[in-house]
């Protein structure tokens, strides 16, 4: 294992990274906006004011622009598990493709076929068909992101699926403990909440600007109305969805929870970080050891987070790189050696069912399964153990920074909306502009909660048993640095472009 | 139901899926033919914007169905999502770069703020079309001419060669666009781009309401009927007479079979018939709207719209049955993909084949939206009357 190309791995995570980022730039909004559509078209449908119509073409126009960007990085992120992941594609691609397909057959189709209805129908169908292609948009929306984060989830935790030895690769055996797995369902719920937060956001930031400029007055109160009742509940239903999803981290994937907390020595009665200023260890060599430099700890808190008992023992990253046997925690180069006895007993396996010897193949395939928990550790004999460890800057702080702004966007919701319906918004020129300056926060905060997610996982591409030094394809470092830089050119026009092209929309008004 | 089938069932049930899947997007690529002739039709700026406004009402469920055709193909057969798409990479990117241009342009084209300019995106589509067409037609054919790459899965459990771990490699010098050099493989390619030309035309006259186009669609029509014709003919004539890359159904061992492709088509009596009809009714949809154009022209992308359908989808099925090597190898034969190699496992088949009992589901409310939108012809007068305008 000396001859990985490490620039080519490298520059393949770049460019799906990339992608992921600029995808989830769009997709968000879409996930939100699409329900105040469908909330204020109701509203519309239900009292025929025009003004309420009027307020639906608008926010639909912007949906519009953004959507179509959203498409168009989708697309690549679906076909990028092929063509930079050749390996992770054969691997797991009896499971992985599944959702992939699922979502195209049920999802994309629904939202494609509706969308014409709901930006050209509106002289040519009637009322309630254009409302309900317009709340079909939405489900198909929310739909597609069901099962992408379906996906996700059993990336983070593999369940439902066996090892099948002689095609070498993972196989389904229970679609329903796939689709119902505790990462997955957190994943799901937690992403589209954030989304529907996003949305509420947007509105309630561009509304705030027409209440800032005095213009389109009625309309943007209205919008606010809804966006901020929305929102509300969102951000509230956010929390719990996080809690979820932080607990079946520390469940199911330590490092990644150590690494969000910056938590180098495990212990019981755990305290959770509420602030804290990191600084490199001067002495560590291996084990990307960080200190605080400031620190403001709340006790036992992240022993309850993580297992509902203050007393509970958290492992730290040195528990989990070195062992504890007093907490049954292997060490790393345990597993490391248990992934190399798995990695060669199929190969061994294999060998012996080419011959014909099949007991030596049964005693292998016995081997093999009792260690493959650990398979992918495998592909890290003879590397450094630091290389399993994901960076801890990157959890510690983006994990931190979303949390405050979550807080702060459901501070910012309830205050909104309370001032909305008190009729006193308009000549609250702080919170307004407060509201309009959140957009950009509320994005942030979204594109760090998979930061979180995703550089918190690392290097597994699926937990524990697929790496990304085994998942890449075979490719010239210098073909896909190519891409990368064609697809940042692209991608970063046509976000300028959009940009451009939502700020004029903007500025036309709602009556335009 | 589904979990009684035999494997061998599942795979070919989803062959004739991912096939069906591959033909509509063929017959729905007529956008992409449609967006290169946005200037050759369009000889003022409200003609451009009508042409663009027709393919832009559909440009989604083509896209959509590209999607869910990859989604599928992994799905079903992971082994070639992993070896075609991880090996012929130029190709695919080039391919996915003209749907992500695409994907942009008709809903920014006439957008104000938009500071990359209206001209900028017409070429983006110009591109999508040239580009989308010609390597898909391209990379389809590979299916019966055969790329250069290797499959080892023992290559996953190496820890000692100092190689890196991946099972599929491709051993062709432009990873996929060596293909393009082909003349088998680009007469396919050419035939597509042509075939969806004149579907877009045929389309064109289905939809539009407007006298000088017209004028230009007969016109067009012919200009664009004979070279897909007669590429068409080079890529059929030189298939019906090749050798192909057929599998021994006991040992699994591929080798090279004279008139295989010709041979498959006797032996599978219905996708002989599927061909025959369906190159008739491409034929037929074309003759008519020339031949009796005042009271057949409407009706011509129905019938060349089924009878591509049905000509696509038995022309990959005439690659997949019959113990053929779908996605051959001719670097080395044994690693050749087949249903049998390279598909999921039973169970993911059998889950995957619930789902698709949702597709005629989808493919009815498909139908009834579009007759509710499409009921009346557009013409520049009709377009203004719209409120969302591409």
């Amino acid at each position: 294992m000396t001859h990985i190309d490490f620039s080519l791995v490298d520059w393949s995570r770049a460019q799906f990274a990339l992608t992921a980022c600029y995808h989830w730039l769009f997709v968000p909004l879409t996930l939100g906006l699409s329900f105040i559509i469908a909330f204020m078209e109701t509203i519309y449908v239900k009292t025929g004011n025009e003004e309420w119509k009027r307020l639906t073409k608008f926010w639909m126009t912007i949906f519009g622009i953004n959507f179509a960007i959203g498409i168009a990085t989708g697309l690549i992120l679906e076909f990028e598990f092929g063509t930079n992941w050749s390996n992770y594609s054969w691997f797991v691609g009896d499971i992985f493709g599944a959702p992939l397909a699922i979502e195209g057959i049920m999802a994309f189709f629904l939202e494609s076929t509706f969308i014409a209805v709901m930006f050209f129908g509106w002289n040519k169908v009637g009322k309630k068909f254009h409302l309900l292609a317009t709340w079909l948009v939405a489900i198909g929306s929310n739909l597609s992101a069901l099962w992408i984060l379906v996906a996700n989830g059993w990336m983070q935790l593999p369940v439902g699926m066996k090892f099948n030895p002689d095609t070498a690769r993972n196989e389904m055996v229970d679609f329903w403990k796939i689709l119902f797995s505790p990462i997955a369902v957190n994943k799901f719920l937690h992403t589209v909440s954030s989304g529907y937060v996003l949305a509420a956001l947007f509105v309630i930031g561009i509304s705030s600007w027409y209440l800032l400029k005095k213009r389109d007055v009625v309309y943007a109160k209205r919008s606010i109305v809804v966006a901020a009742s929305f929102g509300l509940l969102a951000s509230i239903f956010i929390m719990f969805t996080g809690d979820g999803s932080a607990r079946a981290v520390a469940h199911h994937q330590p490092m990644k929870f150590a690494a969000m907390e910056n938590l180098y020595m495990g212990q019981q009665n755990a305290p959770l970080v509420a602030f804290g200023i990191l600084k490199q260890d001067p002495n560590a060599t291996d084990h990307k050891k960080m200190n605080f430099s400031y620190l403001v700890e709340i006790p036992d808190v992240l022993s309850y987070m993580a297992f509902l008992n203050p007393n509970a023992y958290v492992p730290g990253i040195y528990d989990l790189v070195h062992g504890n046997a007093d907490h049954g925690v292997p060490s790393y180069n345990e597993r490391i050696t248990k992934g190399e006895i798995a990695i060669n007993a199929l190969a061994a396996y294999k060998r012996a069912k080419l011959a014909g010897n099949d007991s030596l193949a049964n005693a292998m395939l016995g081997t093999f399964e009792k260690n493959y928990n650990n398979f992918g550790y495998g592909y890290y004999a003879n590397r450094e153990v630091h290389e399993l460890i994901p960076n801890i800057t990157m959890s510690f702080y983006s994990f931190r920074i979303m949390v405050f702004l979550g807080l702060h966007f459901f501070a910012l919701i309830l205050v909104v909306l309370i001032l909305t319906v008190k009729n006193r918004i308009e000549n609250k020129k702080v919170i307004l502009y407060t509201a309009l300056w959140t957009i950009p926060l509320a994005y942030i905060a979204s594109m760090l909660g998979w930061i979180v997610a995703e550089v918190g996982r690392q290097p597994w591409v699926i937990q524990d048993i697929l790496p990304t030094i085994a998942a890449v394809s075979q490719l010239k470092a210098s073909s896909v640095q190519l891409t990368f830089w064609v697809f940042a050119v692209f991608f970063t026009a046509l976000l300028i472009a959009e940009i451009g092209i939502i700020v004029k929309q903007i500025g036309k008004g709602f009556t335009a | 139901m589904f979990e009684s089938l035999s494997l061998l069932s599942l795979q070919q049930y989803w062959w004739l899926i991912v096939s069906l899947l591959g033909a509509l997007l063929v017959f729905l690529m007529f956008v992409q033919g449609g967006q290169t002739l946005i200037f050759t039709l369009g000889k003022s700026e409200e003609e451009r914007t009508l042409l663009v406004n027709l393919l832009g009402r559909k440009w989604e469920l083509t896209f959509t169905t590209l999607v869910t055709f990859g989604g599928a193909f992994f799905a079903s057969f992971p082994l070639f999502y992993s070896t075609s798409f991880g090996g012929a990479y130029w190709v695919w990117m080039a391919i996915l770069i003209a749907f992500v241009i695409q994907a942009v342009s008709y809903e920014y084209r006439k957008k104000p703020g938009n500071f990359l300019g209206q001209k900028t995106f017409e070429i983006f589509l110009m591109f999508n079309g040239l580009l989308g067409t010609l390597l898909l037609g391209t990379a389809v054919a590979t299916f019966f001419t055969g790329s250069a790459f290797s499959v080892n899965k023992m290559n996953l459990l190496d820890l000692t060669s100092g190689n890196m771990p991946v099972i599929s490699e491709w051993k062709g010098p432009a990873h996929g666009l060596e293909a393009a050099l082909s003349p088998v493989n680009l007469s396919l390619g050419l035939a597509v781009f042509f075939l969806s030309r004149v579907l877009a035309i045929l389309y064109f006259m289905n939809r539009l309401d407007h006298a000088a186009i017209m004028e230009r669609l007969k016109k067009q029509l012919l200009y664009n009927a004979i070279p897909f014709l007669v590429f068409f003919l080079a890529f059929a004539g030189w298939l019906l007479l090749s050798s192909g890359f057929a599998v021994d159904p006991k040992t699994g061992i591929v080798s090279m079979e004279p008139y295989k492709y010709l041979h498959n088509l006797i032996a599978l009596p219905v996708v002989a018939i599927l061909f025959v009809l369906g190159v008739a009714g491409v034929l037929l949809g074309i003759i008519r709207s020339v031949a009796c154009f005042e009271k057949c022209h409407t009706k011509g992308i129905w019938l060349s719209g089924t009878g591509t359908v049905l000509t696509v989808w038995a022309l990959l099925l005439l690659a997949g049955f019959n113990h053929t090597a779908f996605y051959p190898s001719n670097w080395d034969l044994q690693s050749s993909l087949t249903i049998e190699n390279s598909s999921s496992s039973h169970y993911t088949l059998t889950a995957m084949s619930y789902v698709s009992l949702l597709v005629p589901f989808v493919l009815a409310y498909i139908w009834y939206v579009w007759r509710a939108i499409d009921k009346k012809k557009i013409s520049t007068e009709e377009l203004q009357s719209e409120s969302h305008i591409y």
